[in-house]
């Protein structure tokens, strides 16, 4: 591609805000000069963008440019290991809360955001009391509710109708994308505010993606959604808006359709066509 | 050509090590069964009930375990009441609470050494401390204690290693639900790990019931002709601690007395009790090898 090209085709990074005018509110959160260091590591540098209510926000870039980072400041994983630190602000709407404060109590930030991680991780405990386990943490003891919260769970999660006679077997025995199902059952039991996907579909193989993206798609709507993946085909497919992330820095937010079709920037129309990552 | 060669000096040098390994195996195989059926041929017709129910005596025909197995049994509970608790909870506090740090490497380390310090020094160091410090007379009690401090590096070692494999997405999976540190520890790592801290608490516990030196050293008797008040009666005070504040003997320091004596008929109760010692060390490690295999079976990561 020649320079004349880019000039045209491409905004100057200095003057363009690399949050399009087309995300646009209402926000669930919005994270705003956020800077995060594992020790001396800089690994997120300045990075603001809002999070649409109720619509699902896909993290893209290539290895290490921090959209995992980033979203695990969301539920504060990072404050269970040691030399870890925050900068900035995370704003929970519509309470204003900011997540990553010191005040703010990390459990409680963990009961309210639910989390899916990249490898399907259920206990090695009945289905029943994996996805029981975080309504019991938030007080849950009458059966019936119990029970009915967990068949909700569950079918929202389309995993009912493999598990509804198996309910007390060991979660481990089930397949790997069922596991994943699984996960995302036990993360939407407790009705969170904020779904955190954390490339949710890298281990599993194709049949087994396609079911995780029609569920995350059928949840939207219900749950603002943030999903990490690798896979530019996933983003296009499941996400409303689209954020690339390169070196810690935010490059570029948008609407999808319009990210995908029409690049603001350059370094985002090389990572879309694979010119690098 | 060359290549044929090859292969064939190749095979013959993996025939020659299974030879090897074989010969290994045989090796220490033997010796066991060697071991075993020399204690047998003597003792075996010597265990009968009355062996079983008789105290100590001068006449070695009427001579029996009654006190020193019951002495084994009651070390043992003592031993494991105590350590099993302490050792559980600082494996615990070491692998999930402790922050890493240069003192938590050098207790790390020692403990790990105090698992090999010579069980004459743990001993040594009761005979001090519980004994003469504490002023506790030589009894169960005391006993019981000093092998719980031979065994809990064992246990705290076996508890460590036990979370340690538990994958760590397992606890970042609690972790992201709003679980506490203890919600995790109690609800997922220890019901997880309890089929290993189990095993090596057995396996502490079959090497403690053959420890003689320890307790020889903070002055257990070897001639018990009595056994403590029951600790539940039928009439008040219902419940009794005297078997923790009598003297005691167990069933090695029986052993090694029968040993001692010159008349070849005591040689034969001295092999018989050894058959009982092997018996119980045995079921106490096929219980821990069965543990091991139902837990792998219903806990897989």
């Amino acid at each position: 591609m020649n320079a004349e090209r880019t000039a045209i085709t491409h905004a100057d990074p200095a003057s363009t805000p690399k949050v399009s005018p087309r995300v646009v509110g209402p926000f669930k959160a919005e994270v705003r000069d956020v800077n995060f260091y594992y020790g001396q590591f800089h690994a997120l540098k300045n990075v603001s963008m809002p999070f649409v209510d109720k619509r699902v926000t896909a993290l893209i870039g290539p290895s290490g440019c921090g959209k995992t980072t980033l979203l695990r400041c969301f539920n504060r994983m990072h404050d269970l290991y040691p030399g870890n630190r925050y900068e900035g602000e995370i704003i929970l709407h519509p309470d204003q809360i900011n997540i990553i404060s010191p005040k703010v109590e990390p459990l409680e930030m963990r009961m309210r955001i639910g989390m899916v991680f990249q490898k399907p991780n259920p206990f090695s405990k009945s289905i029943f009391e994996n996805v029981a386990f975080g309504l019991r943490l938030q007080g849950e003891t009458n059966r019936r509710v119990l029970a009915d919260k967990v068949e909700a769970a569950l079918k929202s999660a389309a995993i009912w109708d493999e598990t509804k006679d198996r309910l007390q077997k060991g979660a481990r025995d089930l397949s790997g994308g069922q596991q994943q199902r699984l996960c995302i059952a036990r993360a939407i039991a407790t009705e969170p505010e904020i779904l955190l996907f954390d490339e949710p579909t890298s281990a599993l193989d194709p049949i087994a993606t396609s079911r995780i993206e029609d569920l995350i798609d059928s949840l939207r709507g219900r749950f603002t959604i943030l999903i990490v993946t690798h896979n530019l085909q996933q983003a296009g497919r499941i996400a409303d808006y689209t954020a690339l992330m390169y070196k810690g820095e935010l490059v570029e937010m948008d609407k999808t359709v319009a990210m995908f079709e029409k690049p603001s920037f350059k370094l985002t129309e090389d990572y879309l066509t694979g010119r690098f990552g | 050509m060359d290549l044929r060669k090859l292969v064939e000096r190749r095979k013959l040098t993996d025939r020659l090590f299974a030879a090897l390994g074989i010969c290994c195996v045989l090796i220490a195989l033997l010796t066991l069964v060697v071991l075993m059926g020399d204690l047998a041929r003597q003792g075996l017709s010597r265990i009968d009930w009355q062996f079983m129910t008789s105290f100590p005596s001068r006449a070695a025909a009427r001579a029996g375990i009654l006190s020193a197995w019951v002495g084994s049994l009651m070390i043992m509970l003592v031993t494991v009441i105590t350590a099993v608790p302490l050792g559980v909870a600082a494996g615990v506090y070491l692998e999930e609470y402790a922050p890493k740090n240069r003192l938590t490497t050098f207790i790390e380390i020692n403990i790990s050494n105090l698992a090999g310090v010579p069980s004459i020094v743990y001993g040594l160091m009761a005979l001090g401390l519980f004994i003469y410090q504490l002023g506790m007379n030589r009894s169960t009690l005391a006993g019981g204690l000093t092998l719980a401090c031979l065994i809990l590096p064992i246990v705290i070692v076996a508890t460590r290693e036990s979370l340690r494999t538990i994958p760590s997405n397992i606890r970042e999976a609690a972790f992201a639900i709003g679980a506490s540190k203890w919600q995790v520890v109690s609800h997922h790592l220890l019901p997880y790990s309890a089929g290993g801290i189990a095993t090596g608490v057995i396996i502490a516990t079959s090497r403690a019931l053959g420890e003689t030196a320890p307790l020889i050293t903070i002055g257990a008797l070897t001639f018990i002709a009595f056994l403590p008040p029951p600790p539940v009666m039928s009439e008040p005070p219902f419940v009794s601690f005297q078997w923790l504040h009598d003297e005691f003997t167990v069933l090695p320091i029986q052993m090694f007395n029968w040993v001692s004596r010159p008349q070849p008929e005591f040689q034969v109760n001295a092999a018989a009790a050894g058959l009982v010692l092997v018996a119980m060390t045995l079921s106490l490690n096929g219980a821990a090898i069965w543990l091991r295999y139902r837990m792998r079976k219903r806990i897989k990561w």
